[in-house]
This record gives C-alpha cells, sequence and structure tokens, in this order.
C-alpha cells in the first residue's frame, strides 16, 4: 500500500467522522440515521455477500477465483468491524433513539392489532439476538475460510487436506447464508416498513448485494493490479468478473421485476404502498435512474466480450454497478423512513461523508489484512488451473 | 457449390498437426480445413481462424423477439380490440414483460441454433465430402486446397517433409449438398492413401 493511498483512505475516514460528528449535533434528524443505518448495512451486507461468493466458488471447485483469493479473503475479514459498526448503529436506533423502526415505538404497537401480530418477531429482544447470532456467524465462518486457507500455505506442497475442510465450511457457510440472508433482511431492512411484507424481498437483497460485491471485487482487484501486486490475475480472470456482473445484474432486474410486477398486477393497498411513494411519489426520478444503471447499462455495456476483457470498461461498470447499488439501497432505506415522514426526498452531505468513510474503512481493512500474507495461496491445489484460466 | 482439387495429408500424432498448420500458413498454401476425431483446444486460433460473431446474430434475433411480442401484444390489446381489465392501462407493460422476455429468450436461442447449423453446415440431411475413412477414427487430417500457384507434387513433396504418414489427391466437392450419401459427381482419387490399401 502506497503512502498516497493510505492518506486518501485516512482522508476520507476523517470526512467520515467529521460527517459523523455533524451529524450528531442534529441528533433529532432522521435524515442521518437513515443515512447512517443504510450505509452500514449496504457495506455489510455486499461484504457478507462476497463471503457467499468465495464459499461458493470453494463448493464448486472454481479455479478462476484462487488468482484473487486472498483479496477475495480480505474482503472477508473486515466483516466483524462492519458487523460491530452496524451493530452498534442498529442498537441506538432500537433501544436509544427511535425515529426509523415504528415497531419499536411502544405507543405505535399498542395502537395497532397489526403490528401486534408481529411481536414475536418484531421485538427488541429478538431482533438483538438474532442480529448478534448472524453477525458472529458470518464473521466466525469468514474468518475460519481465511485460517484454513493461510494454515495451507504453512502446509507442505500438494497438501489437500485444508481444501476439503474449506469445502466442509463453506458447504455450512452457504446453508447459514441462505438463512441468515432472509433473516437480516426481513428484520432488518423489510421492518422499516412493518405493515408491508414481500416474500421475495431477502432474494432480492441477496441479488444486490451479490452484484455488488462483485463489482467490489472488481474494483478491488483493479487497484491492486494497476498497483503491481496480483501477477497471477489476467484478462481471462477479469473476464469471469465481468460475466458474474453481467450474469448478476440480469439476475437482479429479474428479481426485482418479480417483485415489482407481482404487486402490480394484485393492486391490493396494504402493498402497493411501497411502490406508492417510491414510483409515483417524490423518489421517481430515483426510481428509474436506478432501473437504468442497474439494468440497462450493465446489460448493454458488459454485453460484448470486448468491453469484459478491457480494464478501463470494466473500471467504470463497476463503478456504475456499484453506485447504482448503493442507490438501490438508498431506496430502500430513505423512501420508507425520510420519505414517509417528511413526504420528500433527501440526499446530501450525510450520503456522500458517510459513504466516504465507509469505503476509506473497508480500504484500510483489506489493505491491513492483504499485508498479512502472500498475494495468492501457494499451495492451493488448483494454483496451475487458475495461471492458465481461459474464459470463452 | 464447386468442385475442386486437395491433397490430403494424415498425420498420427496431435501436436504434429499444430506444427504442420503453422507451416502451411508461414508458406502461403491455401488451407482448406483441418479434420480430427475428437476436438483438439486452440487448433482454431493455430488456424488463424476469426472469433465466432454468432453472439451478434444472437442479440439481433433477440431484439426481433421483443419487438415481435410487443408488436403483437400491443396490436391484441391496445389497437384491434381494447378490452378493460382490472382498470388496467391497454398496453400494461408490466404484463407483457414475460412473454416479451420468453420470446425474446425463445428467437434468440433458436435463431442462434440454426445460424450455428448453418454456418457449420450441419442441417438434417446435409452431406459432405469425407476426405479420409480415419478423419473420425484416429487419424488427424490436413487438407490443402490446390489453386493455379501449386502444383500437386509440390504440396505432396511439403507433406512428406512435415512426416505425414498418408498423403493422397482428391478431386471433390467442397462444400455441402442435399441427398444421399453418393457425392453429386463421383470424385476421382489419382492415387489411394498408403495405408489404406495396405489394409
Amino acid at each position: 500500500m502506497t503512502p498516497r493511498l493510505r492518506n486518501s483512505c485516512y482522508g476520507l475516514v476523517a470526512i467520515g467522522i467529521i460527517t459523523l460528528v455533524a451529524g450528531a449535533f442534529g441528533l433529532g434528524s432522521m435524515h442521518f440515521w437513515a443515512t447512517l443505518l443504510q450505509d452500514s448495512l449496504f457495506f455489510l451486507l455486499v461484504s457478507v455477500a462476497l463471503t457467499l461468493m468465495l464459499a461458493a466458488a470453494t463448493l464448486a471447485q472454481g479455479s478462476w477465483q484462487i488468482a484473487m483469493r486472498r483479496v477475495m479473503e480480505a474482503i472477508v475479514m473486515a466483516v466483524p468491524v462492519l458487523g460491530v459498526i452496524a451493530f452498534i448503529i442498529m442498537m441506538i436506533l432500537v433501544y436509544g433513539h427511535k425515529p426509523l423502526y415504528l415497531w419499536t415505538n411502544v405507543h405505535a404497537l399498542a395502537a395497532d392489532p397489526r403490528l401486534r401480530g408481529k411481536r414475536p418477531f418484531l421485538s427488541p429482544g429478538f431482533f438483538t439476538v438474532f442480529a448478534v447470532f448472524m453477525i458472529a456467524g458470518w464473521s466466525l465462518l469468514g474468518w475460519r475460510l481465511r485460517k484454513l486457507s493461510l494454515l495451507e500455505d504453512q502446509a507442505p506442497k500438494g497438501t489437500t487436506k485444508y481444501f476439503w475442510k474449506a469445502v466442509i465450511v463453506s458447504a455450512i457457510f452457504a446453508v447459514f447464508y441462505a438463512v441468515t440472508n432472509t433473516g437480516s433482511s426481513w428484520s432488518w431492512l423489510m421492518s422499516l416498513d412493518p405493515y408491508w411484507y414481500s416474500t421475495l424481498y431477502a432474494w432480492y437483497i441477496f441479488a444486490s448485494t451479490l452484484v455488488c460485491s462483485a463489482a467490489m471485487l472488481t474494483l478491488f482487484v483493479i487497484l491492486l493490479k494497476h498497483m503491481g501486486y496480483l501477477e497471477l490475475v489476467t484478462r481471462e480472470h477479469l473476464h469471469t468478473l465481468g460475466l458474474w456482473m453481467f450474469a448478476f445484474s440480469i439476475f437482479w432486474t429479474y428479481l426485482w421485476f418479480a417483485q415489482y410486477m407481482l404487486i402490480w398486477y394484485g393492486n391490493i393497498p396494504e402493498e402497493t404502498t411501497y411502490f406508492h411513494i417510491r414510483l409515483l411519489g417524490p423518489y421517481r426520478a430515483f426510481f428509474y435512474l436506478a432501473l437504468i444503471i442497474n439494468f440497462v447499462v450493465p446489460f448493454l455495456a458488459l454485453m460484448s466480450r470486448d468491453s469484459k476483457r478491457k480494464y478501463a470498461s470494466m473500471t467504470i461498470m463497476a463503478i456504475v454497478v456499484f453506485l447504482g447499488h448503493w442507490l438501490d439501497f438508498y431506496m430502500i432505506v430513505n423512501p420508507s423512513t425520510v420519505g414517509k415522514a417528511e413526504g420528500t426526498w433527501r440526499l446530501g452531505w450525510y450520503e456522500i461523508g458517510i459513504t466516504a468513510g465507509f469505503v476509506g474503512l473497508l480500504v484500510l481493512l483489506v489493505a491491513r489484512s492483504l499485508a498479512r500474507a502472500p498475494m495468492y495461496p501457494r499451495n492451493h491445489p488448483f494454483l496451475k488451473e487458475t495461471v492458465i484460466h481461459h474464459t470463452y | 457449390m464447386a468442385i475442386k482439387n486437395f491433397v490430403i495429408g494424415g498425420f498420427r500424432e496431435e501436436p504434429e498437426i499444430f506444427e504442420a498448420v503453422r507451416k502451411v500458413r508461414l508458406s502461403g498454401y491455401k488451407l482448406h480445413d483441418v479434420y480430427a476425431p475428437y476436438p483438439v483446444h486452440g487448433l482454431d486460433e493455430a488456424m488463424g481462424l476469426r472469433g465466432t460473431s454468432i453472439h451478434t446474430a444472437g442479440f439481433v434475433y433477440g431484439l426481433l423477439g421483443t419487438l415481435t411480442a410487443l408488436c403483437g401484444m400491443g396490436f391484441c390489446t391496445a389497437i384491434s380490440w381494447q378490452l378493460d381489465i382490472d382498470g388496467k392501462p391497454h398496453f400494461p407493460l408490466a404484463a407483457f414483460i414475460p412473454i416479451t422476455f420468453e420470446l425474446t429468450v425463445l428467437f434468440s436461442s433458436v435463431g442462434m441454433v440454426i445460424t450455428y447449423c448453418w454456418l457449420n453446415q450441419m442441417m438434417p440431411g446435409v452431406k459432405k465430402h469425407l476426405f479420409h475413412p480415419r478423419q473420425t477414427d484416429d487419424l488427424f487430417v490436413v487438407v490443402i486446397e490446390l489453386t493455379g500457384k501449386t502444383t500437386a507434387a509440390e504440396v505432396k513433396a511439403f507433406f512428406e517433409s512435415l512426416g505425414a504418414i498418408d498423403i493422397g489427391e482428391q478431386r471433390a466437392e467442397a462444400g455441402w449438398w442435399y441427398g444421399n450419401f453418393a457425392a453429386p459427381e463421383p470424385y476421382q482419387q489419382t492415387d489411394m492413401p498408403r495405408e489404406a490399401t495396405v489394409g
């Protein structure tokens, strides 16, 4: 890590902290809390989705990921820190300052039979225990994957013991994630609209975070390649990442549309409220913008083989997809909180500052983990396969 | 299609044809094709074949499917016979998307399969000349087309120098034809492959 990059990261974190302090003076501001919740959950869930990508690639015995496996592991190692930050923010929102989660309001609960019925799930006690369970599980399994990979480096050449152990841990993580992805998106994000529910919601969050994790990984890989590390990564690996981004952009659109169309067709007032404020209310422009930069742009720009094999176009597309899904999270959190309370959208310095802080923090955490191990797993059984990896 | 003159060279090992193809391209002979018993990785690059553009064809077919679906449904529900269904608009785009998606996929996949078969001359009933009976068994066959600038003897000597075990000259249909297995006109094999005569 060059001093210049480190200084820029400290600068970004400083911007985040300044925004945090500035926001703390206006503690009553719902906008500030919505931004904090959105950004902390966004970066946490995207990093967790990257853990799933690592686990899935290990389970499928994919060889392409070995060249960039240490980068993925480094991002996975940021999950505990991001998880603790998100947990603190959610605890403040549930127990202390309560402007966002309507179900934490005792009076609202008492007055509304619809909320009373959901009480076992939407209660502070269950919320806390479940959050601790999920964040601890993600952190432990991610840490275990990293540990096995480091042990493999020390083992004699040709050892497959740690590889099979990693397959088992990945399988456990895949099952654990299937439950916790649903649980986390329901209890942390969908409960912002306690009256509204959608069974596709967890899948939708999953697709959004998964494609965004691919974009994040691409950005880290290109940055490190640019800095002269990662000699094993070639255009073939970049192509694979491009395929991943392309495929899951379409997958996201599929789920987005599946959720939208069923609600549009059914036309039940209880369900259409979610889209009423987003599509017909003040968020109309963001609604269409999110759809364009998350579907139309990646679909057309990443379709051709050449654009997936060029560093320039992949950098641009990764940034577009990353910002697009950041906007997607904005559209999940902001209309349900700020939009409902104030009747208008808010997007400003809080968003920029807090996001900058998280980006700086993430880069610092990843750089710290990367510096502690060789840039690729030296003894991995698939090392040769990743060197000769070819994408058609 | 056209009847042309060819010289074939049969090779026993896979690495030999890479060397042969490289030398053929360097020497400037017109490479007709290379036949192998199984798909040989990297041979297309060695032969200098350009990358396929079937993706572009697939995109165009997909676009055609999208337009067909939207125009067809739009004509039915918005122009030809307007029905009020649940108060929805006469051109309800959201309701059309699934069918548009399906038709896009259908057009693009079927179109690409047909294009692939057409480009590879693989339609049902299509026949092609078999240069060597062992080209689907255990022999790698390099076929050079004779042009006005080359003579058969010259190319045969060239194959000899490359170490081909089976060299022959043939006059045959270059493209495909439709019908039974017999060629449109009986082709002549001026000298039989040596190994074939031995048995």
